[in-house]
């Protein structure tokens, strides 16, 4: 079998340089040509400052060659994998195949991320070898964020060939790969732009207000939170009138979508006057600075004139909230119908297109689920809904049903079956199938009883001997219940026979942190006693991890903060996400990590070889890293910040991260050792003195304020080691018992408890 | 008293710190390919030369050790000139040849190579290790006070707007654009051989600069303060070393010198206004000396930062007109050990070159002090 080790991307245009960018980031060589001069080049530079960033670190840019089609062919003759991205035109495009024919690899694969022509229409003419070898590859903007791939392949497509490409994709790329037939716009554009022109439109026929078609097609509804007018603003509406105009050449005269019209006049008359979405003057939503203070406006969908948002809270959003969806869809409003309209036409449409674009409802919902942002897919929001409501819905609205939406009946697309996952794909059910490898928690939590569990966590069994506990508490914020938890995993799960504990869980954030509202509580009613017991009980548990007689290996993705980061620095193994976000992140509440993160972090640098030698160096490289509250930007970047050690795994595909960790454990139980604990030289004094020249630097330039000098000082007191001396060794002990003194005096400061409030109240830091 | 004579001065160029020329090259590398050119350049017999005083401001990492001993390893002198390394901050260098100075007035040999270099790359300003004493800090802050917070103070107690200091540096850097594209900087340069090839001038001169670009730039210490990064002198890696000699020596060996050796000094001050060290050390060297500024042709004042230039030259009432010719440090860098060699050897060429009779050299220092030479044209 051969393997992929070398990429090349041809179109160096956003979603080229992109893709280039996340085949720089699996780790493999990539070339990135472009027809233009220079415009390679310039692109990998323009995605170094991008937000959010392409790479997944600094040097990863490196790893991409920039060439012309030009002069620079040659450079094909060893890469395995050909990804073309350029202009839309299918002459322009099988001439470029033409072009590049004779300097392939004999074996290399060539595919395209057309998003609205045909295979059978690129294919046309080519060659039956390059044929075989031939396939679509549709990724979303931006790549390196957005996990879908569509892949679009044909009965002559060579099968290693798009296997090949599916696993590259799939555990290098850490794409979630769903394969879509040769229909226009595939699955995901084809419901998403049917969803997103339904929303506009009807919006403007119905006379809603954008901010209240907003308010419930995002959070009720999921798709996504932005809703609708928000998420054109973000992708830019020029991107529409191309994407409306291919699917209304391309879709057949029956098709649906032309009932829903043309274009708004409105969106030509925005993208005209420079209102494309955010990357321009504004979209529907614009930000308005005259007067200094930036106040958010919103157009007025008739006259498009902007004036204040005004955040409407629409009475049908409170049914939402009661009832669910479908309170919504049956609330007697203009919203209400709104709502109704776009979903019903948009639900009905999706589970028309089985099996013409995709096999199953899964497939379906995963597509827009990866792609669109859509909490929920639409096959999952029909049985939210339930299918017969929306059959019903349709009859009394005149509408046909669809034939699948006929077949289901009363029942749902998806069922559980002996704790398996099936969804119902027109005659049956079928399994759920997962790619080989795959593990997740949500399977496992469908055939199975937890182990242990308390409202904030449970404990989960997850074969082999290996337990995992998962968070459950809001945002996963850490808690006494969590570290009770903890506690009794430690003490029982040799008994109950486990060899290893994974830390992991398939929220969008693996913890944001300690919950702070009880620091907040114990703060203001003085019981001092408690929160030293929450401090220390959080630190005893983890150093319980740290010390059990089994390996705890974490698995996080997303964000891993505050304490969050704390227990994952007291695990003997990280197996990360890429998209992994860590963070010491406590001076932005006003405290100094209490649970072990100041110690972990200056334990680990000071057993790090690449810094200076000397008493002083670990001190101020974990001082800067706290006390600047550094978040690393991926797991790459998490390593150089040692939040990771350097035989710690990156997965890049979010879905394996579990079954890696898993893997990694049972590498680690046999003969596993538990750690030692270690001892550290500080410099005691003299150290906290040589921070404080850099704090007080710090405030003069007006960097930090003075409470932020107050905070870093508590910090410089626990990283120098207290009042020890240098000739001494300090204890890990000892540390955790500054930490705990720091984070009490901090506690006792009102500006600390101004931020931990305002974080709570807005999710935001307070600058104090 | 027998005549002093600095003989001989060469340095590297001078090249931003991080991403100039010289960062990826250790600093007793670029010392020692100095040190080897000056001696080659006199053609004097290496083995006549008493020792070799390094300064260096931060002498650990790769300038550590004892840099000088190394230097001298690696410039191959003669196994029997011994090398010393002294430190006294910015001051290091024109220290290294007070000392030699000093010993020759003593009999202790006829020659001297006095050195300086830093590497601000690759050795931190306040080095890898600061460890403060904190009774000291806790008593008397100002002991420990960061250079930058200095010059805001020295701005503020002598009253030295922010237009003041934009002018000065912009000036210090057309100064420093003339000497350059005039070539009057290349004979002092000595040709430093690194693995990505030679380099050859000097990296941190900004011919861009104007007082309006200038006038742009953010306080750099302060929030609500006067110096930005425009009007401080920038780090720097390089280093610097003249020969210097008895003028006997000097005429035996067929050297030509540059100037005399007229006086000496140095002086403590306030460390929170180290800026103002020029004053007292040129006072008292001036004095030593017996003449006055009035009788001065040539001045080199070092510029840490335009607010301490401005305010010593208030305070000295020295003629703006006769400083720095050839750029000062805010245009040139400040290699922190390499400094003192370099504006001695500088104000002694200078001197040579357009005539007049006298010349100061002098500097402030860290922890608050000044440094000071009077030359005379032979």
């Amino acid at each position: 079998m051969i393997a992929i080790n070398k990429v090349c991307v041809i179109g160096a245009g956003v979603m080229g340089a992109g893709i280039a960018a996340q085949a720089a980031n699996a780790g493999v060589d990539v070339v990135l040509l472009d027809v233009v001069a220079d415009a390679a080049r310039s692109a990998i530079e323009k995605m170094k400052k991008t937000t959010p960033a392409p790479f997944m670190h600094t040097k990863t840019a490196k790893r991409i060659t920039p060439g012309t089609t030009q002069d620079d062919l040659q450079l094909l003759s060893d890469c395995d994998w050909i990804i073309e991205a350029i202009i839309e035109k299918p002459e322009i495009k099988q001439q470029l195949y033409r072009t590049i024919g004779p300097y392939l690899k004999a074996d290399a694969v060539v595919s395209s991320n057309t998003s609205t022509l045909p295979l059978k229409t690129l294919t046309q003419g080519m060659d039956d070898d390059l044929r075989r070898r031939f396939l679509i590859t549709h990724f979303f903007n931006p790549p390196r964020y957005m996990r879908l791939l569509e892949i679009v392949s044909s009965p002559e497509t060579d099968k290693t060939r798009i296997d090949l490409v599916s696993d590259f994709a799939d555990k290098a790329m850490g794409k979630s790969i769903v394969a879509a037939k040769d229909t226009p716009g595939f699955i995901a554009n084809r419901i998403g732009t049917f969803w997103l022109h339904a929303a506009v439109t009807e919006a403007i026929r119905l006379g809603i207000g954008v901010e209240e078609a907003d308010a419930v097609l995002g959070r009720p509804a999921g798709v996504p939170k932005t809703g609708v007018f928000g998420l054109l603003d973000l992708v830019g509406l020029d991107l529409m009138p191309h994407v409306l105009g291919s699917l209304e050449k391309s879709l057949a005269a029956e098709d649906p979508f032309h009932k829903l019209g043309p274009a708004p006049a409105l969106l030509a008359k925005m993208i005209a006057d420079g209102y494309i979405g955010r990357k321009g003057k504004g979209g529907f939503y614009r930000l308005n600075s005259t007067g200094g203070d930036k106040t958010k406006e919103v157009i007025d969908l008739i006259t498009g004139s902007y004036d204040n948002a005004r955040r409407p809270q629409p009475a049908a959003l409170k049914a939402s909230k009661k009832q669910g969806l479908r309170g919504l869809l049956d609330h007697d409003s203009p919203v209400g119908r709104y709502a109704r309209s776009v979903l019903v036409k948009t639900l009905s449409y999706a589970a028309s297109l089985i099996p013409e674009i995709a096999d199953t409802p899964d497939a379906v919902d995963r597509a827009l689920r990866l792609g669109y942002n859509w909490k929920t897919g639409p096959f999952e929001l029909i049985d939210q809904i339930g299918p017969a409501w929306l059959a019903k819905a349709l009859t009394d609205a005149g509408e046909p049903v669809p034939a699948l939406l006929s077949a289901v009946g009363d029942k749902k697309f998806y069922r559980t079956e002996g704790g398996l996952l099936q969804n119902f794909t027109g005659s049956e059910y079928e399994p759920v199938r997962r790619s080989p490898g795959v593990l997740l928690l949500t399977d496992i939590k469908r055939r199975s009883q937890p182990i242990a569990r308390n409202m904030s966590t449970c404990l989960w069994d997850i074969g082999d001997g290996v337990a995992c506990l998962e968070f459950t508490s809001k945002m996963n914020a850490l808690n006494p219940l969590i570290f009770f938890m903890i506690d009794r995993a430690v003490r029982d799960l040799p008994k109950w026979g486990f060899k290893a504990l994974v830390l992991h869980n398939e929220a969008d954030n693996f913890s944001v942190g300690a919950n702070i509202a009880l620091l907040l509580y114990g703060a203001k009613l003085r019981l001092w006693p408690f929160v030293r017991w929450v401090l220390k009980q959080g630190q005893t548990s983890f150093q319980g991890l740290r010390f059990a007689p089994f390996p705890v290996i974490g698995a996080p993705s997303g964000m891993a903060l505050g304490g969050g980061c704390e227990i994952l620095l007291h695990c003997d193994a990280v197996v990360a996400h890429g998209e992994t976000y860590m963070g010491l992140v406590e001076a932005g509440v006003g405290i100094v990590p209490g649970w072990g993160g100041c110690k972990e972090l200056l334990g680990r640098w000071s057993q790090n070889k690449s810094r200076p030698g000397g008493p002083m160096p670990p001190v101020m490289k974990t001082f800067e890293t706290i006390a600047m509250a550094q978040v690393s930007k991926s797991a790459p970047e998490a390593r150089d910040l040692l939040f990771l050690r350097p035989e710690d795994d990156i997965v890049m595909n979010r879905d394996r991260v579990l079954a890696a960790a898993k893997a990694r454990a049972l590498a680690m139980a046999p003969d596993y050792s538990p750690q030692q604990p270690f001892e550290l030289r500080l410099p005691g004094p003299t150290g906290r003195t040589a921070l404080e020249l850099g704090i007080r630097d710090f405030i003069n330039k007006g960097v930090a304020s003075p409470h932020d000098g107050v905070v870093a000082r508590q910090l410089a007191k626990v990283l120098s080691g207290g009042n020890t001396d240098a000739l001494d060794l300090v204890g890990e002990d000892q540390i955790l018992e500054l930490e705990r003194d720091a984070v009490l005096f901090l506690a006792h400061t009102s500006k600390t408890l101004a931020r931990v409030e305002h974080t709570l109240k807005t999710g935001k830091p307070l600058r104090n | 008293m027998k005549p002093i004579v600095i003989a001989r001065y060469l340095r590297s160029p001078f090249t931003p710190a991080y991403n100039g020329d010289l960062a990826r090259v250790r600093p007793d590398e670029i010392a020692a390919q100095v040190v080897r050119q000056l001696v080659a350049g006199c053609q004097i017999d290496a083995n006549t030369v008493e020792d070799l005083i390094v300064g260096c401001a931060f002498p650990e990492g790769e300038q550590g050790f004892n840099v000088a001993r190394l230097i001298g390893f690696l410039a191959d002198l003669p196994l029997q000139v011994a090398g010393v390394t002294v430190n006294r901050f910015c001051g290091s260098s024109m220290q290294a040849i007070h000392m030699a100075a000093g010993a020759m007035q003593l009999d202790a040999g006829e020659a001297y190579i006095c050195a300086g270099v830093e590497s601000m790359s690759r050795v931190p300003m306040t080095g890898f290790n600061p460890m403060p004493h904190p009774g000291l800090y806790e008593r008397y802050p100002q002991s420990y006070m960061s250079m930058g917070e200095t010059a805001e103070n020295v701005a503020e107690a002598y009253g030295i707007a922010r237009e003041q200091q934009d002018a000065f540096a912009a000036d210090s850097q057309r100064k420093a654009v003339d000497a350059q594209t005039s070539g009057r900087l290349t004979e002092e340069i000595a040709i430093i051989e690194t693995a990505a090839g030679p380099v050859r001038v000097d990296g941190c001169i900004r011919p861009e600069s104007t007082v309006e670009t200038l006038g742009t730039l953010k306080p750099a210490f302060k929030d609500t303060g006067t110096v930005t990064a425009g009007t401080s002198s920038p780090l720097t890696d390089g280093a610097a070393a003249v020969l210097v000699t008895t003028e006997d020596y000097a005429m035996k060996n067929g050297i030509e010198p540059l100037a005399r050796i007229k006086s000496i000094a140095v002086a403590g001050c306030k460390p929170e206004i180290m800026g103002i060290g020029p004053v007292g050390s040129s006072k008292k060297a001036l004095q030593r000396a017996g003449i006055t500024v009035d009788d001065l042709d040539v001045i080199e004042l070092n510029e840490a930062f335009s607010s301490q230039s401005l305010a010593s030259i208030r305070d000295l009432g020295l003629d703006a007109g006769k400083i720095n010719r050839d750029g000062g440090a805010i245009a040139i860098g400040h290699p922190l050990g390499a400094t003192g060699a370099r504006i001695t050897g500088k104000a002694a060429q200078i001197l040579k070159r357009q005539g007049g009779r006298y010349a100061l050299a002098t500097q402030c220092i860290g922890g608050g002090q000044g440094i000071a030479t009077v030359l005379e044209a032979l």
